[in-house]
């Protein structure tokens, strides 16, 4: 059975919300470094990382790109395949800005993704704490936290 | 909007009693062209609309019914018309709970005519 599984719990009745209603087969929650938050379908830690890595990394140059053309950082990306599209959006909550990467077959459309991702963001954003602030990121912590959100993120 | 697709849903809101029409990408659930009143909420109009077309379609491919050509959803506030034009293009109507779907239906038929 797929999963929903959250890092941090605030974020588990949206998405999970978001999941059911949209129909996304992968979503994954995460920070623009690519710290993963909570994901949905994935089944190995392997996947999770890569599709993190890459997703903030689209961001990341698609934001760059924004700037070269001197407009304002795009909002929502959408690549669409034949079998399945990929959605990529990013938000403010007052956690700071997070990223939603979803993945959605032919049973879902890019029409339906978009409508149920403005209440996600809504219902992240009343949830969301503040975000921490000045709170140093520690080599010897990052293993262990790491270690620790994926064992969260596979229930292992 | 290209001035064909104005015409096209111009023909449909004309009927009384009709909140809006829309030319909605089948596949994707997104607005292609519409013309609606205020409070019409058109993206989830569009993207629900077509998703529904697509489980309906789904279901009568099961039941070796061949393609809806017509769907009509009549609740206690109001009524939603779907109609399937070519190319993937479907033409989706919002109204009244007793606007005339007759008028209504023959207005959208025609317009996913003039989409050809």
């Amino acid at each position: 059975m797929t999963q929903t599984r959250a890092v941090e719990a605030w974020t588990l009745r949206p998405l999970e919300r978001f999941v059911a209603e949209a129909g996304a087969r992968l979503t994954l929650l995460m920070t623009p470094a690519g710290q993963v938050l909570a994901q949905h379908g994935f089944t190995r830690a392997v996947d999770v990382m890569s599709a993190a890595a890459l997703g903030a990394a689209i961001v990341a140059s698609s934001g760059e790109l924004a700037t070269m053309l001197r407009q304002r950082q795009f909002s929502a990306l959408n690549h669409q395949g034949v079998e399945h599209g990929i959605f990529l959006g990013a938000f403010d909550t007052p956690r700071g800005r997070l990223l939603a990467l979803v993945v959605y077959g032919p049973d879902s459309s890019v029409g339906l993704v978009q409508l149920f991702f403005e209440e996600f963001v809504t219902e992240l954003a009343a949830a969301a704490p503040a975000e921490e602030r000045g709170k140093a990121v520690l080599a010897a912590d990052f293993e262990r936290e790491l270690n620790e959100s994926l064992a969260t993120l596979f229930g292992q | 909007m290209t001035t064909r697709f104005r015409r096209a849903l111009d023909n449909v809101t004309r009927v009384r009693g009709v909140r809006g029409a829309m030319l909605v990408a089948g596949d994707d659930g997104l607005i292609v062209a519409e013309s609606l009143m205020e409070g019409v909420r058109g993206n989830a109009v569009a993207a629900l609309a077509a998703s529904l077309h697509k489980r309906f379609r789904q279901s009568m491919d099961a039941g070796a019914a061949g393609a809806p050509h017509f769907l009509h959803l009549q609740g206690d506030g109001g009524t939603l018309i779907v109609v399937p034009a070519p190319d993937g293009i479907l033409v989706v109507a919002v109204g009244d709970p007793n606007m005339n779907v007759g008028l209504v239906r023959l207005e959208m038929l025609r317009a996913a005519e003039g989409l050809t």
